[in-house]
C-alpha cells in the first residue's frame, strides 16, 4: 500500500494483506457464509427498525435481568462456534488414518482445538455461568439490580469485546496454535511469532476485567442487598453456590491477568520470565497458570451445583435435604480448590512428597461433592418427581457426573497420572464433567428460569429431544476417549497410523453428530416455544410452583423487580409466603429510585476493543488511540450525574393493577 | 411482606454502611511514625552494613516488611474486626490464607522442580544473567 516499508510499518504494525487467509479454502467458504448470514441480520434488523430498540432496551440497559439475557444469548452464539471446531476436529481424527491425510493440516488443527478450548471455557461456559447469576441472584434475595448496575453493563460488553478479538482472528491473521492455556516455551516469541498468541493474550485480557468486575459487583450484591430477614443459612442454595464462585473469580482471576501480563513482556519488550534460557522458567508459567487454573473449574461448576439444588428441590416439591450441609460442602470446595493446583503438572518433576500432597488434596476434595450428590439422590427419595426437562438434565447430571467424578480420583493417583497424562483419557475426563456437568447445568438453568425471563415456556418436545441428544450424543462421543487414552493415544493429534484405532473415532463422531442435533432441538425448542408461546405462555409467573423469591414476582418480572421489598422468614421463602396464606399487595406504591440506562459500557468496551487489536498488531498509533480514548471517556463517565431515575408511583400502580387482573383471571 | 417505607433502589452506595469510621489524627500519626520507623530500619541495615550476614540481613528486612503490611492494614485501611460487620476482617483472612498457599506451594514446587531437574550445561550457565 506504502511504498516506504517504514510508513507502511507505522501505519498498519504487522498487519498485510498477507494475514488474510485468502488461500485456505475452509476459512473463505466459512467468511462467506458467517457474511451473508451477517448481513441477512442486519439487514432484516434494519429493515423492521429493530435497532433504536435493541439499543435502548438492551444494549445500554443496566438491568441485571436484561444483562443475564444478553450473557446468555453470548454463550449460545460462542457455542455454535466452539462446536463447529469440535465437529471439524472430530471428522479430521476420523477420516486421518494410514494414507488419508484428512482436511485439516497440523497448522489449521492446532489453531481450530487451541480456539475450541479457549471460547468453550472462557466466551462459553463463563458468560453463561455468569448470565445465569446475574439474571437469578437479585431476583432470588428479593433485589431490585445488582450493587453496581453500570459496572455491569461494562463487563458484559467487556467480554463480547473479548469474544470478538477471538472470532476477528479467524478471517484476519490467525489464532495461537498452542493449546487452550498457551503454555510457553511454544508460546513464546521465538516458537510462536505471529499474532495467534497476542490475540490469545489480549482477548482473555480484556475479558478478563469484564469477569473480575462481574464477580465483585455479585459478591457485594449477595454481601448487601439480601432482603430483610434473609440472613445467609436462609440464602438458596444458587445463591451460596454464586457467592463462593464470585470469591474465587475475585481471587483466581488477578492471578491469569499477571502470568498474562508476565507472558506479554516476554512477547513485547523481551524479558525472560518464561523462556528457556537466561534464566526463564516455563515450569512457572504452568505453576502460576493452574493457580488460577484449578479455581476456574470450580468457578464453572459450582453455579449448576446451584442449579441443580434449586431444580432438585422445585420438581420433587420438598426443601433440599441437608441445606447445612450443602451450604458447608460448597465452602470446602472453595477452599479445597486452592490446594490442588499441581495435579495437572504431576510429571512435570516434583518429587514424591510434592505429587503425593497434591493427589491426597485432590481426593479429598471428592468427599464434598459426593455429599451434594447424596443430598440430591435423598431430595429425590420419597419426593414427587415431576419429570420435566430441568430434571431430566438434572438426573443425566448426576449419573455422567460421578461417572466423571471417579474417573478424575483416578487421574489423581500420581503413578496413573504418569501413565495418562495429556492422554485422550485426560480429555474424556474434563469433558465429562464440563459437558455432564457445567453444560447439562447451564441447560437445566435455562430451561427452568426462561419463563420467568420471557414469559412463556421453553416447548417440552424439543426440550426432551435436546436432552436425549446430548446426553446420549455425549457418551457416544466421550466413552470412545477413555478406552483410546488407557490405550496410550495422545491428544492434539492430527493424524493416526494405527488404523485399528479408527473404529474407535469413528464412534466418537458420531456421537459429536448426536450432540449436533442435541444442539439443534436446544434451538429449536426457543424457536417453536416462542411460536407457540400463547399455548405455553406463564401468566402466574410461578410455573413450576417454585420455592425461592423469584418466583413470586411476574414473569416477566416488571423492570423493578419488586413492588416492596419481601421480608423473608424462613428458608425457601416463596414456598413459606405461600403456605402462611401470602397476599399480594394492592396498594400503598411508592416511586421506585433506578439506575439509568447508560452507552458507556460499550463505548468503553468498543475502545478497549481497539487498544486490543492494534497491541495484537503492533500498530502502536492505535493502540496509543484506544487507550487513551478508554481512560478519558472512563474519566468522563465520573461526570455524567444523570445516572437515576425515578419510577413514578402511577407507573408502578398500573404495573401492578395490570398483574392482579391477570392473577385474577387465573383462579 | 411488608413494606419496607423507603423508596430507594439498591442501586447508590449505602454511606451508612461504613461504621468504621475514617480514624483519628492520633491513628494516622501512630500508623505514619511506625511506617517510617521499619522503613529506616532495612535502610540503616543495608546501607550501614550493620550485620555480616546477608542473609540474616535480608530476612529482618522481609520481618519489617510483612509488620509494615499490618500496620498499613490497622491504621490506614482501618482494618478491625467489626468494620463492615465483619466481612472487612473475613475477607483479610481469606486473602491471606490464599496467599500463604500460593506462595508457599510455589516455593515448595519450585525448589521440588529445581533439585530435580536436569542441572543446565556449561553453555547455558554462562548466559545465565
Amino acid at each position: 500500500m506504502f511504498s516506504n516499508p517504514e510508513t507502511q510499518r507505522l501505519v498498519f504494525g504487522r498487519l498485510t494483506l498477507d494475514a488474510l487467509p485468502l488461500d485456505q479454502p475452509i476459512v473463505v467458504g466459512t467468511f462467506v457464509v458467517v457474511a451473508i448470514l451477517g448481513l441477512a441480520l442486519v439487514g432484516a434488523l434494519t429493515y423492521y427498525r429493530v435497532w433504536p430498540y435493541l439499543w435502548r432496551e438492551w444494549f445500554t440497559s443496566v438491568d441485571h435481568k436484561r444483562i443475564g439475557v444478553m450473557y446468555c444469548v453470548l454463550a449460545i452464539v460462542m457455542l455454535l462456534r466452539g462446536f463447529a471446531d469440535a465437529i471439524m476436529m472430530r471428522s479430521q481424527q476420523a477420516i486421518a488414518f494410514g494414507g488419508s491425510e484428512g482436511y485439516l493440516p497440523p497448522h489449521h488443527y492446532d489453531q481450530i482445538f487451541t480456539a475450541h478450548g479457549v471460547i468453550m471455557i472462557f466466551f462459553m461456559a463463563m458468560p453463561f455461568v455468569t448470565g445465569l447469576m446475574n439474571f437469578v441472584v437479585p431476583l432470588q434475595i428479593g433485589a431490585r439490580d445488582v450493587a453496581f448496575p453500570f459496572l455491569n453493563n461494562f463487563s458484559f460488553w467487556m467480554t463480547v469485546c473479548g469474544a470478538v478479538l477471538v472470532m476477528i482472528s479467524l478471517f484476519v491473521g490467525e489464532f495461537a496454535r498452542t493449546g487452550w492455556l498457551a503454555y510457553p516455551p511454544l508460546s513464546e516469541l521465538d516458537y510462536s511469532p505471529d499474532v495467534g498468541v497476542d490475540y490469545y493474550i489480549w482477548s482473555l485480557q480484556i475479558a478478563g476485567v469484564g469477569t473480575l468486575l462481574s464477580g465483585v459487583n455479585l459478591i457485594a450484591t449477595i454481601v448487601k442487598m439480601r432482603a430483610p430477614g434473609m440472613s445467609l443459612m436462609k440464602m438458596p442454595v444458587f445463591c451460596w453456590t454464586s457467592l463462593c464462585t464470585n470469591i474465587l473469580i475475585v481471587a483466581a482471576f488477578p492471578v491469569l491477568t499477571g502470568t498474562l501480563v508476565l507472558l506479554s513482556l516476554d512477547r513485547y519488550v523481551g524479558t525472560n520470565f518464561f523462556t528457556n534460557g537466561f534464566g526463564g522458567s516455563p515450569m512457572m508459567y504452568w505453576n502460576l497458570i493452574w493457580i488460577w487454573g484449578h479455581p476456574e473449574v470450580y468457578i464453572l461448576i459450582l453455579p449448576a451445583f446451584g442449579v441443580f439444588s434449586e431444580v432438585t428441590s422445585t420438581f420433587c416439591g420438598k426443601p433440599l435435604f441437608g441445606y447445612t450441609s450443602m451450604v458447608y460442602a460448597t465452602v470446602v470446595i472453595t477452599l479445597l480448590s486452592y490446594l490442588v493446583w499441581l495435579h495437572h503438572f504431576f510429571t512435570m518433576g516434583s518429587g514424591a512428597s510434592v505429587n503425593s500432597f497434591f493427589g491426597i488434596t485432590t481426593m479429598i476434595i471428592s468427599i464434598p461433592t459426593g455429599a451434594k450428590i447424596f443430598n440430591w439422590l435423598f431430595t429425590m427419595y420419597r419426593g414427587r418427581i415431576r419429570f420435566e426437562v430441568p430434571m431430566l438434565w438434572t438426573v443425566g447430571f448426576m449419573i455422567t457426573f460421578v461417572i466423571g467424578g471417579m474417573t478424575g480420583v483416578l487421574l489423581a493417583v500420581p503413578p496413573a497420572d504418569f501413565v495418562l497424562h495429556n492422554s485422550l483419557f485426560l480429555v474424556a475426563h474434563f469433558h465429562n464433567v464440563i459437558i455432564g456437568g457445567v453444560l447439562f447445568g447451564m441447560m437445566a438453568g435455562v430451561y427452568y428460569w426462561f419463563p420467568k425471563a420471557f414469559g412463556f415456556k421453553l416447548d417440552p418436545f424439543w426440550g426432551k429431544m435436546s436432552f436425549w441428544f446430548w446426553f446420549t450424543g455425549f457418551y457416544f462421543a466421550f466413552m470412545p476417549l477413555y478406552v483410546l487414552g488407557l490405550m496410550g493415544v495422545t491428544r492434539r493429534v492430527n493424524h493416526f497410523d494405527d488404523s485399528s484405532l479408527q473404529v474407535w473415532f469413528v464412534t466418537a463422531a458420531f456421537g459429536a453428530l448426536l450432540i449436533a442435533i442435541g444442539i439443534f432441538s436446544s434451538i429449536m425448542q426457543i424457536v417453536v416455544g416462542f411460536l407457540h408461546r400463547d399455548r405455553l405462555r406463564d401468566l402466574t409467573g410461578d410455573p413450576w410452583h417454585g420455592r425461592t423469591l423469584e418466583w413470586s414476582t411476574s414473569s416477566p418480572p416488571p423492570e423493578y423487580n419488586f413492588a416492596f421489598t419481601p421480608v423473608i422468614h424462613e428458608l425457601d421463602a416463596w414456598s413459606d409466603m405461600k403456605s402462611r396464606g401470602y397476599a399480594r399487595p394492592v396498594e400503598g406504591f411508592r416511586p421506585i429510585h433506578m439506575p439509568k440506562n447508560t452507552a458507556a459500557g460499550l463505548i468503553l468496551a468498543l475502545f478497549a476493543g481497539i487498544c486490543g487489536f492494534g497491541l495484537i498488531w503492533h500498530i502502536w498509533w492505535m493502540a496509543a488511540f484506544g487507550f487513551a480514548a478508554l481512560i478519558v471517556t472512563a474519566i468522563g463517565h465520573t461526570f455524567n450525574y444523570r445516572r437515576d431515575f425515578y419510577i413514578p408511583a402511577e407507573h408502578v400502580i398500573r404495573t401492578e393493577s395490570e398483574r392482579s387482573q391477570l392473577l385474577a383471571t387465573q383462579v | 411482606m411488608s413494606a419496607s417505607a423507603h423508596g430507594t433502589t439498591s442501586a447508590p452506595p449505602h454511606e451508612s454502611a461504613h461504621e468504621a469510621g475514617h480514624g483519628t489524627l492520633r491513628g494516622y500519626v501512630t500508623g505514619f511514625v511506625l511506617s517510617v520507623i521499619l522503613t529506616a530500619i532495612p535502610f540503616w541495615l543495608v546501607i550501614g552494613h550493620v550485620l555480616d550476614s546477608a542473609g540474616w540481613t535480608a530476612a529482618i528486612i522481609l520481618i519489617l516488611g510483612v509488620i509494615q503490611i499490618i500496620v498499613h492494614t490497622f491504621y490506614f485501611l482501618h482494618m478491625n474486626s467489626k468494620s463492615e460487620g465483619g466481612w472487612n476482617m473475613m475477607a483479610m483472612i481469606f486473602t491471606v490464607v490464599l496467599v500463604v498457599i500460593t506462595l508457599s506451594g510455589s516455593l515448595w514446587i519450585m525448589y521440588h522442580l529445581e533439585t530435580n531437574m536436569m542441572p543446565p550445561s556449561p553453555q547455558e550457565m554462562r548466559q545465565m544473567p
